[in-house]
């Protein structure tokens, strides 16, 4: 392990707060001053307060929505402090004290499986830091070098005389002590926490009701707020009769929020609803009113063919290639929106007055809550402050975006000195989503005679979300993201080598506003890809597991997953009668990710998901239980989507309002899943997302052995199957 | 108005008797554990105990509660100790972001009430909630952990 230097007053990363307006780098707040939490406590540093009671309370910015992030964070600090486990407890910073600070906890931004693979090392830093100020704290009182001095389960001890002390006794002085210029993090050989499969630390008050999540606050005084925007996206009010629900029961307040919404202020929520529901709203649906699934589906189907558009991948001569093919496939896929449709709909909390604007929000971003606070609130930084609340499942919904924050603020603004809880209704979530993008994909092949892959080209056709959300960070206008798995190098590296290749984007917008929705766009390009890929197999009649090898060789991490769950599954040996297999694997968010899939289809089309193996690498597994619950989870994600997941679109809303039109997965379909965690080292990759991509493409490749027919349009729903 | 036993308190609530048992909960008995969800009964995040039968509260007029007994996630453990339930939940780290979990508590506690022992086939027929988390695997393994408890 290098050793990292710290220059300690200005140790930058260069951390860019994607979205949330704010680029300012990293700094450790290093110095003499001893800084405090509210309960007085010493701060060691930005990560580490100690309490008297020897309380260890880990501060990390990233947010806990049940992926386990604060506790593995936790686990990394830890572990370089020598911490006893059983004191460690944890804490969010508020975004507002981050600015103030020069942001110590660097990045806020929960997505992109980002959480631990980007903070471990910033964190183990800071856990290391504060051990040797301890430490250095211990030696001093006793008069004795440092170096005989060592740290374990939150106890010094000099070792010549054998003297002990704790970290509660000695976090006073420890934290008056200027910083070691450098620290030394441990070889991962060492790790007694990092690994282990350790039980998360928020646990408990989820099973008796006592967690708050947004949507639970209460603040006194508070009243409560239900809004409506106009369905159409980009339409706006045209008028509310306001007098026709003022008298009802509890109702104080009908006001606009921006241009495009009404909100009902009233004591309950249950009567802000009421009142909403019956106010008579007129709208101004705006030139998007006539655009249909259809028209948007058109425009995208002629991207497929269309002559410009923007290259990712190009290597040798794919049309040549294909034309001199011995045979031939092609093949035209497409992708539907879909909703986030986390449990607890989108809210927020806000309370303003003229010099102050205070948010409570369950949020992904809290530095992107915090933007969104100062702008609708028209307030600076030192006047604006977002509190970070539990969060009922985010998976994207909440961290690129904050209109909930610019609605609860604008409303709270209407009602100075009241705090108002916004509260989006299902039906309110459904249709103002910010939805997994459209796509369709024509995947054109070529084999030779000897059944080889000698060119590909895959035409993608569809939304792009950073044209949409963060156009700044296009490329030449091309969308990157856009080719999550099928990239040359990087987090989403293809894992084939094929000798001619074409990978493009003509890139369609529509005026549904596009989201990053867990996994983002490696969900449908695993499914083109990887589904397109047994379509060659099929074509070549070669078995689906060694036409993919034959192309793998120099992607060895790739091939490593992938016959791990072959092995795993007995591929190549004859499955239980009437059981078929499928397989697929990617590398998504630094982590390489493969799955076998074991399918029944019944009737024709009762389809059950037996059993799933799925493998990850992602270079370090700091919680393996918990790795093995996103697996699972994540197959919840993915199988619902493909299955049965869409939003359409009609007079340019959206139609799905609420489960009983966009359904999820029950425990009745859960596959068995088994997980195969097979860390490589030398490099962190996600959790959260990436093995959610590997689901879909292992399912369908299974399901076209069982039943002889390829689907290539989603969700699978509109072709009569049923997960059973 | 309307008067609810709430987990064995007797409670006078300033509500619309149409209202929704779910919002009296969480608006006038200031209960949060029960959550909402879909408002439409399809998720079952709002499932509670109504004389010791799991119902979905957000479509059951508070009018039509009033003289039961309502059991809310609140008041199934026993004092300080959790119900049995409870138990395997964090014996097998059930939750993840954790919001639909009472109601999935709330819903096997009442399975196992009527089914000490369930199979795989009556935990599919009976438990009917959505989870977007995707817990299922380890809500299976924990209601028979609970089951043998």
């Amino acid at each position: 392990m290098k050793t990292p230097k710290i220059d300690r007053r200005s140790f930058v990363i260069g951390t860019a707060a994607v979205g949330a307006g704010l680029t300012l780098g990293l700094k450790i707040p290093f110095g003499a001053s001893v800084v405090r939490a509210q309960d007085g406590s010493p701060e060691i540093n930005a990560w580490v307060v100690i309490r008297p009671d020897e309380t260890v309370v880990v501060r990390v910015a990233r947010s806990e929505m049940g992926q386990g992030t604060i506790t593995g964070l936790a686990q990394m600090v830890a572990e370089e402090l020598e911490a006893d486990w059983k004191k460690v407890t944890t804490e969010y910073p508020t975004p507002g004290q981050s600015v103030a600070r020069k942001r110590p906890w660097g990045n806020f931004s929960t997505g992109g499986s980002r959480g631990i693979r980007e903070s471990n090392e910033y964190v183990r830093k800071g856990g290391a830091t504060a051990r040797v100020m301890l430490v250095q704290a211990a030696a001093n009182a006793w008069g004795v070098p440092a170096a005989e001095c060592s740290a374990a389960n939150s106890v010094i001890t000099h070792k010549p005389s054998g003297r002990t002390t704790t970290y509660g006794k000695v976090a006073e002085a420890a934290a008056k002590l200027t910083p070691p210029a450098e620290v030394t993090l441990k070889d991962p050989k060492e790790w007694k926490l990092i690994g282990k499969s350790i039980k998360r630390l928020d646990t408990v008050d989820k099973v008796t009701g006592a967690q708050v999540y947004g949507f639970d606050l209460k603040l006194p005084g508070m009243l409560n707020a239900a809004i409506k925007e106009c369905p159409v996206f980009g339409g706006k009010v045209k008028g509310f009769e306001a007098a026709k629900v003022q008298g009802m029961p509890g109702v104080k307040h009908v006001v606009p929020v921006g241009d495009s919404a009404v909100a009902v202020v009233a004591e309950t929520w249950w009567e802000a609803k009421k009142a909403l529901d019956a106010l008579p709203i007129t709208w101004d649906e705006g030139p998007n009113a006539k655009v249909s699934s259809a028209t948007i589906a058109d425009a995208l189907k002629e991207g497929l063919g269309a002559d410009q558009a923007f290259v990712r991948t190009q290597v040798g001569d794919v049309k040549g290639a294909i034309a001199g093919a011995a045979k031939k496939v092609e093949a035209v896929y497409a992708y539907p929106f879909q909703n986030h449709a986390p449990m607890e709909p989108m809210n927020a909390t806000a309370k303003y007055t003229a010099d102050k604007c205070e948010v409570w929000v369950p949020t992904q971003n809290g530095e992107a809550a915090f933007a969104a606070t100062l702008a609708a609130s028209g307030l600076p930084a030192d006047k604006c402050e977002v509190y970070k609340i539990n969060l009922g499942g985010g998976f994207g919904r909440r961290g690129a975006f904050h209109d909930y924050v610019t609605q609860a603020v604008r409303i709270a603004k209407q009602v100075p000195g009241t705090p108002v809880k916004l509260l989006w209704s299902r039906e309110e979530d459904m249709v103002q989503g910010r939805y997994h993008p459209v796509m369709q994909a024509k995947m054109s092949g070529g084999l030779d005679a000897s059944g080889n892959l000698i060119g590909l080209h895959m035409r993608l056709s569809g939304q792009s979300i950073l044209a949409a959300v963060f156009p700044q960070n296009l490329q030449d206008g091309r969308d990157n993201a856009t080719f999550q798995g099928v990239d040359p190098s990087g987090d989403f590296t293809l894992g084939y080598t094929v000798p001619n290749l074409l990978i493009d984007h003509a890139m369609r917008n529509t005026h549904v506003p596009p989201g990053f929705w867990r996994g983002v766009n490696i969900n449908q390009n695993a499914i083109f890809l990887e589904c397109f890929m047994d379509e060659l197999a099929l074509a070549a009649g070669v078995d689906a597991l060694e036409f993919r090898r034959k192309l793998m060789s120099k992607h060895p991490k790739h091939l490593a997953v992938l016959n791990a769950v072959a092995d795993r599954a007995g591929w190549g040996k004859p499955a239980p009668a009437g059981v078929h297999r499928g397989l697929a694997h990617m590398m998504a968010f630094g982590s390489y990710v493969a799955a076998c899939a074991e399918v029944s289809v019944t009737g024709g089309d009762k389809v059950k998901v037996r059993r799933i193996i799925c493998a990850t690498d992602p270079g370090y597994a700091v919680n393996p239980a918990q790795i093995e619950r996103q697996i699972a989870g994540s197959f919840v994600y993915g199988l619902s989507a493909v299955f049965m997941e869409e939003c359409t679109v009609k007079d340019g809303a959206i139609e799905q309002t609420n489960f009983n039109t966009y359904d999820s997965m029950k425990i009745a379909q859960m596959p068995k899943v088994e997980s195969i965690i097979m860390p490589s080292g030398g490099f962190w990759g996600g959790v959260g997302e990436p093995t959610i991509c590997v689901a879909a493409p292992a399912v369908l490749n299974a399901m076209a052995r069982a039943t002889g027919k390829r689907i290539r349009t989603f969700p699978l729903k509109n072709h009569g199957y049923q997960m059973v | 108005m309307a008067r609810l036993t709430i987990n064995g308190k007797s409670l006078e609530l300033k509500v619309d008797p149409s209202t929704p048992l779910l919002w009296a909960i969480r608006e006038q008995a200031g209960l949060t554990g029960t959550k909402y969800g879909c408002g439409v009964a399809m998720c079952g995040a709002c499932t509670v105990h109504m004389d010791g039968k799991a119902v979905r509260s957000c479509v059951l007029p508070v009018a039509s509660a009033e003289g039961k007994q309502i059991t809310t996630i609140e008041g199934l453990a026993t004092g300080a100790t959790l119900h049995k339930v409870q138990r395997a939940w964090v014996d097998y780290e059930v939750p993840q972001c954790g919001y639909c979990q009472a109601g999935m508590i709330m819903a096997v506690a009442a399975l196992l009430k009527d089914k000490p022992k369930p199979t795989d086939a009556d935990i599919d027929a009976g438990i009917t909630n959505i989870c977007r988390c995707g817990t299922f695997q380890q809500v299976r393994e924990a209601i028979h952990a609970a089951a043998k408890a």
